[in-house]
C-alpha cells in the first residue's frame, strides 16, 4: 500500500510538473491559466482516483478562529476575509494556475479545541495555515505546525510568541510593536501629557499592548496617571475605571481593548461629562459599523490601525464592496488581516514555484525562504515585507474618526 | 465626594442585579430549580425589543411590550417541554442540566438569528437623570428608573401572593408540592404562573440591562445572570426582598472593591465577601433557617 | 467473587479493551490525527468528571468549583515543569509534576473544603464557584518570575517584577504560562484515568466510603451512629479536589500554553463537567467516564455541520436528559422493555 501511494506519488508529480512546465510556455493571461489549471485538475483527478490521501490539483488553505462563542464575530470575519480573497483568485487564475480550495474550522477560542481544529484541516489535506485568529490558540496551533513542519501564518495572533517557530508568519503587528508605536505617536504629536489607561486584564491582546505602552510612555516621558483594569468577567460597568482617570485629570485615554467594550466606555464617559482624548489600536476598528451606535461619541478618537473600511484606494473600495455583498457585514481589520495572508501565501508560493503535489513540509521549507523574498501591496498596508523571524514589516497608521468617518491622521 | 459618587455607580449597577435575581429567586422559591437559563431570556429580551425598534422604528414601549408577552410566552413553552417532565426525577440535577441545554440553545439560536457582532442598544428610557451638589453628582435616569421599577415589582408582588388565590397557591406549592395537590391546588399550572412572571420579569430587565449598558450581542445574559444568582443567594434565595437587597449590596461591592482596592481583582473580593457571608449567615441576609428534621 | 467486584473489574476491562483498541488503530495508521489529537482532552476530562462524582455521587454535595482544581493543578504543575525542563529527564519530570500537582490541588481543596462543608446545598455549590472564581481571578491577575536573585511576584504587571537580564517569566498574567514540555500522551492518560478509577472504586466499598455515603443519604442518622461527620465529609471532598487536580496536569503537560481565563478553567467548565456525571448516572464512575468520552467527542465529531453544530449538541442534551431522567419517560421505557424481555425485567423487578 505504502509504495503503491509512492509510485502514485511520483506519477501525479511528474503529471503536474509537465502540466506547469507547459503553462509556462503559454501567454500569462487569466483565460489561458484558468484552463490550464481546469486541465491539471482532470488529470491529477483521474490519476489519483484510488489514492485520496494525495494532494489532488489544488492548492488547500485551512482557517482557525472562533466561530462560535464570545469571539466569533473575530473568527468569522477571518474566515469571510479569507473567502473573498480565495474567490477572486480562483477567478483569476488561482495560484501557480491550479485552484485553491478553502476550510474553516471553529475553536471558540479554545486553545485545544484549536489543536482539534487544526488536526482536522490536516485530515482534510491542509497545505497552508492561515490562522489561528486569536494568539492563544495561535501559539498553542504553533507547537504542532512547528511538528508537521507545516506552513502557518497568523492573521490576526499578536502575542510575540505566536511566531516564535521559524515556520509561522504574521499579518498584524505584535502587540509590544503596537504598545510602543501608540506611545511614540502620542509623544511625538504631543497629543496628551497625563495618560489614562484602562486594559483588559484577562486578555493577551489588551494587556501585552498595556505592558509595552507603560514601558515606552516613560522612555517618552508621558505621565500616566491612572492605569485601570477590566476582567471578562465585569466588562459592562466602566464608571470606575473612568472616575480615576478623571481624577487623576488624564486629557488622554488610551484604551487597548476592543471596539464592543470601547463603545461602552464612550458612553459611559458621556453621561459622566467626561471628555478626554481617546486614542486605541486595531481593536478599536468595528466601532464606527456597530449597529445603532451613536457614532457622534467616537468624533475625535484616533486609532492606530492598518485597515479603515473606508479608505479610498481600490483595493480596499472593492474588498468592502465584495465583502458587504456577500455577507452583508462591513469588514473590520480581521477579515483585512485575513485577506493579506492569503495574498501573502499567494505571492510566496507563486514565487517559490508550488505546485499541490508537493509534501506539506517541503512547501513550508520552500515558503520560509520566499516569504522573506516577496513584497506584498495589501489591505492592511501598501508596502508588506516579512523577516525570517515572521514579523511584517509595515507603517502603522493613524486614523481619527470625522463625522462618523475614519480619515487619516497626520 | 468620591465616595459618594462611587455609591452612586454600584447602586446603579446593583439595581440591575436586583431586578434580574427577582425573576431568578421567583423560579427558584417555587419550582425549587436554578433556571441557568434565565439570563438567557433577558438576552431574547434585549434582542425582541432591538428588531422591533430597528425594523418598525417604533417606540421603545411597543418594543418593550413585545419583549414582555414573548418572553412571557417562551418562559412558560420552556418550563412546559424542557423543565415540567424533569420535575419528579430521581435527581433535583437533572433539571438543572436541562437548563444548561436550553441557555445554549438560546445563545446559538441567537448566534445564528442575529449573528456575533455586538449590537448599540438604543436606551429605552430617554431620560437623562438628576444632577445634585451642583452638577459634582449625577444619577443616571436609567438607575432610577431601575430602582424605581424592583421597588413597584417587590410592592406589586406582595399582595399578589398574599391576597390573590394564585399568589396563595405559589405559597402553597412553595412549601410543599405534594400536600399542596391534596388542598386542590393544580401545581402545574401554579409553576408555569410562576415562570410566566419570572420570564417576563426577565424580559424587564434585559431592557433595563441593555438600557444602561448598551452593547447587545447573544451572550450578553450569560455573565450578568450568574452574578444575579450570586445576588440572589446572597439575600437568601427564594426571598422576594432579600434579592433586592443582595443586588443592590452586590454592585455597591464590586464598585467599591473596584475603587478602593484593585480593579483587577473586583471579582475575586466579590465572591470572597459571598464566602464571608454565607458563613455567618448559611442562608444569605434574608433566607429562612430550615430545621432539619430526622 | 461479589457482583460489586465483577463490575469494578468489568470497568477496569472496559477502559484497557478501550486503549487497546485505540492503541492498535493508530498503530495501524488508521486514525485520523483530528481524533489522535482528541484522546487525551477526552481522558482528561473524564478523569475530572470522576473527581466530580465522588464530590456529587458518594459525598452527595454539588461542587461548581472543580474547574477550579483543575487550574491548581495545571498552573502548579505547569512551573514545576518549567523550572525543570533542562535539568530532569521527560518521565520523571512528569512523574514529579503529577506528584507535585496533585498533592498541591489536594492542600487547596483541604483549605477550601474546612468553611464550605459546613454549608449545605445550593448554598454548598454557589460557595464552591466562588472558590473556583477566585482561583481563576486570582491567576489571571499574577506575575510571577524567578532569576539569579530568587524568586519575584507580582500583582501589577510584568514590568514590576523587576527581572535580571538572567530571569525567566513563568506566569505572565492573564498571558499564562506558556512553553510547557508536551510530557503527557495517550498511553500515560489512561494510567490515570485507571488510577482515578481505582482510587473511588476503592473509596466506594471501603468502610471509609461506606460512611461518606452513610452522610449522604441521612446525616443526622450518620452523626447519631457516631461517625466523625466533618472528618469524613473533608476526606472525599479532598480526594475529590485532588484527582480533579490529577486532570490539571494531564491538562497542562498536552498543550504548550495555559491561561487562567473563563473558557479553561471558569464555573462553565465546572457545569460541563457536572452534565458530563449526570448524564453518566450520578454515582455511577462508570458512567461518568463513558458519558465523558461520548459528550466530548460529540460536538468535535459535527464539525461538518459548522455553524449548526453547538445547536445540535443543545438540543441532544436536552433530549437525552429528557429520555433518561423523566419518570413519564423512565415508565414508558420499562414497559417496552418488558414486552421484548418478559424474564429479564420480571428478575429486575423482583431484586
Amino acid at each position: 500500500m505504502k509504495n503503491f501511494k509512492k509510485v502514485m506519488g511520483v506519477m501525479m508529480a511528474s503529471a503536474m510538473t509537465a502540466s506547469v512546465l507547459a503553462g509556462c510556455g503559454s501567454t500569462k493571461s487569466a483565460a489561458t491559466a484558468d484552463t490550464q489549471s481546469a486541465a491539471a485538475g482532470t488529470e491529477t483527478g483521474a490519476a489519483s482516483t484510488d489514492s485520496a490521501a494525495a494532494a489532488g490539483g489544488t492548492f488547500k488553505i485551512g482557517t482557525i478562529g472562533p466561530l462560535t462563542g464570545d469571539n466569533a464575530a473575530y473568527g468569522l470575519a477571518v474566515q469571510y476575509g479569507a473567502e473573498i480573497a480565495v474567490d477572486e483568485i480562483n477567478k483569476n487564475g488561482g495560484i501557480n494556475g491550479y485552484q485553491v480550495e478553502l476550510k474553516s474550522e471553529d475553536d471558540e477560542t479554545d486553545n485545544q479545541k484549536s489543536v482539534n481544529a487544526y488536526n482536522t484541516l490536516k485530515d482534510w489535506g491542509m497545505q497552508f495555515l492561515d490562522g489561528s485568529t486569536t494568539s492563544a490558540c495561535a501559539i498553542a496551533v504553533a507547537d504542532y505546525t512547528k511538528q508537521d513542519n507545516m506552513f502557518q501564518i497568523t492573521p490576526s495572533g499578536s502575542a510575540p510568541d505566536c511566531v516564535k517557530n521559524d515556520n509561522v508568519f504574521r499579518v498584524c503587528f505584535a502587540d509590544p510593536a503596537q504598545g510602543t508605536a501608540s506611545a511614540q505617536y502620542i509623544a511625538a504629536h504631543k497629543l496628551g501629557t497625563k495618560i489614562g489607561i484602562i486594559y483588559d486584564s484577562s486578555d493577551v491582546y489588551s494587556n501585552g499592548i498595556y505592558q509595552a505602552f507603560v514601558q515606552e510612555a516613560q522612555k517618552q516621558g508621558l505621565t500616566v496617571v491612572s492605569q485601570e483594569a477590566f476582567t471578562a468577567d465585569s466588562k459592562t460597568d466602566f464608571s470606575v475605571q473612568l472616575q480615576k482617570a478623571k481624577d487623576g485629570g488624564a486629557d488622554l485615554l488610551f484604551l487597548p481593548i476592543y471596539y464592543q467594550q470601547a463603545a461602552l466606555i464612550f458612553q459611559q464617559a458621556d453621561k459622566m461629562g467626561y471628555k478626554p482624548l481617546y486614542f486605541g489600536c486595531d481593536g478599536f476598528d468595528g466601532i464606527l459599523t456597530v449597529k445603532n451606535f451613536d457614532t457622534s461619541l467616537a468624533e475625535g478618537a484616533m486609532l492606530l490601525t492598518p485597515f479603515a473600511a473606508d479608505a479610498q484606494d481600490d483595493l480596499t473600495q472593492n474588498f468592502v464592496k465584495a465583502y458587504e455583498a456577500k455577507y452583508n457585514l462591513t469588514p473590520n481589520q480581521f477579515a483585512a488581516d485575513s485577506y493579506d495572508a492569503i495574498y501573502a501565501i499567494k505571492a510566496a508560493a507563486e514565487k517559490a514555484n508550488l505546485t499541490p503535489d508537493m509534501s506539506v513540509s517541503d512547501i513550508c521549507d520552500k515558503m520560509k525562504e520566499a516569504m522573506t523574498q516577496i513584497t506584498l501591496k495589501g489591505l492592511t498596508s501598501e508596502k508588506m515585507t516579512w523577516e525570517a523571524t515572521g514579523e511584517p514589516n509595515k507603517e502603522p497608521k493613524a486614523v481619527v474618526i470625522k463625522d462618523g468617518k475614519y480619515v487619516s491622521a497626520q | 465626594m468620591s465616595f459618594l459618587t462611587a455609591l452612586v455607580s454600584g447602586l446603579s449597577l446593583g439595581s440591575i442585579y436586583a431586578i434580574i435575581a427577582l425573576g431568578y429567586t421567583m423560579v427558584y422559591g417555587i419550582a425549587k430549580m436554578l433556571n441557568f437559563a434565565h439570563g438567557d431570556f433577558i438576552m431574547v429580551g434585549c434582542y425582541i425589543i432591538f428588531t422591533v425598534a430597528s425594523t418598525w422604528g417604533s417606540s421603545p414601549v411597543l418594543g418593550v411590550i413585545a419583549a414582555i408577552i414573548l418572553c412571557t410566552l417562551l418562559g412558560v413553552a420552556t418550563e412546559r417541554v424542557a423543565y415540567r417532565p424533569l420535575r419528579h426525577a430521581a435527581s433535583p440535577l437533572a433539571v438543572l442540566i436541562t437548563a444548561i441545554g436550553v441557555s445554549y440553545l438560546l445563545e446559538n439560536l441567537a448566534l445564528l438569528i442575529f449573528g456575533a457582532d455586538a449590537k448599540a442598544f438604543t436606551s429605552v428610557i430617554p431620560w437623562n437623570g438628576i444632577s445634585l451638589f451642583g452638577g459634582q453628582l449625577h444619577i443616571q435616569g436609567v438607575t432610577i428608573v431601575t430602582i424605581a421599577v424592583s421597588i413597584v415589582v417587590l410592592i406589586a408582588l406582595q399582595p399578589f401572593i398574599h391576597r390573590t388565590r394564585s399568589g396563595q397557591a405559589m405559597l402553597a406549592a412553595s412549601q410543599d408540592q405534594g400536600a399542596a395537590t391534596l388542598m386542590g391546588i393544580d401545581v402545574n399550572r401554579t409553576i408555569s404562573l410562576t415562570f410566566a412572571i419570572g420570564s417576563g420579569l426577565a424580559a424587564v430587565a434585559g431592557a433595563l440591562l441593555c438600557s444602561a449598558y448598551p452593547s447587545l450581542s447573544p451572550y450578553t445574559g450569560a455573565m450578568p445572570g450568574i452574578k444575579a444568582f450570586v445576588a440572589a443567594v446572597l439575600g437568601g434565595i427564594g426571598s422576594i426582598p432579600g434579592a433586592m437587597i443582595g443586588g443592590l449590596v452586590l454592585g455597591i461591592i464590586e464598585i467599591l472593591a473596584k475603587t478602593y482596592i484593585s480593579s483587577q481583582l473586583s471579582d475575586a473580593i466579590v465572591f470572597g465577601i459571598l464566602i464571608v457571608v454565607l458563613l455567618f449567615k448559611p442562608t444569605g441576609l434574608l433566607g429562612k433557617v430550615v430545621q432539619e428534621k430526622v | 467473587m461479589t457482583k460489586e467486584k465483577k463490575r469494578t473489574l468489568t470497568t477496569y476491562a472496559i477502559v484497557i479493551a478501550a486503549w487497546a483498541v485505540i492503541e492498535i488503530l493508530m498503530r495501524a495508521g488508521l486514525l485520523s490525527s483530528h481524533l489522535q489529537g482528541l484522546l487525551v482532552p477526552m481522558v482528561y476530562y473524564a478523569i475530572t468528571a470522576v473527581a466530580l462524582n465522588i464530590c456529587v455521587g458518594i459525598l452527595g454535595e454539588l461542587s461548581l468549583g472543580h474547574a477550579g482544581f483543575m487550574c491548581v493543578g495545571a498552573f502548579s504543575s505547569a512551573l514545576f515543569s518549567l523550572l525543570t525542563a533542562d535539568v530532569l529527564p521527560g518521565g520523571l519530570r512528569f512523574f514529579l509534576a503529577l506528584v507535585i500537582g496533585t498533592a498541591v490541588t489536594a492542600l487547596i481543596g483541604f483549605l477550601i473544603g474546612i468553611p464550605v462543608l459546613r454549608l449545605n446545598g445550593d448554598y454548598l455549590a454557589i460557595v464552591t464557584l466562588a472558590f473556583g472564581e477566585i482561583i481563576k481571578n486570582l491567576l489571571n491577575a499574577i506575575y510571577f518570575g524567578v532569576d539569579s536573585a530568587g524568586v519575584h511576584v507580582s500583582m501589577q504587571n510584568q514590568m514590576a517584577l523587576g527581572l535580571q537580564p538572567d530571569g525567566q517569566t513563568l506566569i505572565n498574567g492573564a498571558m499564562g504560562v506558556t512553553g510547557i514540555p508536551h510530557d503527557s500522551n495517550f498511553t500515560l492518560s489512561v494510567v490515570l484515568l485507571l488510577l482515578a478509577l481505582f482510587i473511588a472504586q476503592n473509596l466506594i466499598h471501603s468502610k471509609q466510603g461506606r460512611a461518606i455515603m452513610s452522610i449522604r443519604d441521612n446525616r443526622i442518622a450518620a452523626q447519631s451512629i457516631g461517625i466523625n461527620v466533618v472528618r469524613y465529609k473533608m476526606m472525599a471532598f479532598t480526594i475529590s479536589a485532588a484527582i480533579a487536580g490529577m486532570a490539571g496536569v494531564l491538562f497542562s503537560h498536552n498543550i504548550s500554553t495555559i491561561q487562567a481565563t473563563s473558557q479553561y478553567f471558569g464555573y462553565n467548565v465546572s457545569i460541563l463537567i457536572l452534565v458530563y456525571v449526570v448524564l453518566g448516572g450520578i454515582g455511577n464512575i462508570r458512567g461518568s467516564v463513558i458519558a465523558a468520552c461520548i459528550l466530548y467527542l460529540l460536538p468535535e465529531l459535527l464539525r461538518g455541520l459548522n455553524k449548526y453544530r453547538m445547536l445540535i449538541y443543545s438540543i441532544v442534551l436536552i433530549v437525552v436528559m429528557i429520555v433518561n431522567w423523566a419518570p413519564a419517560a423512565i415508565e414508558k421505557r420499562e414497559k417496552l422493555a418488558a414486552k421484548f424481555h418478559p424474564a429479564k425485567s420480571a428478575e429486575k423487578k423482583e431484586a
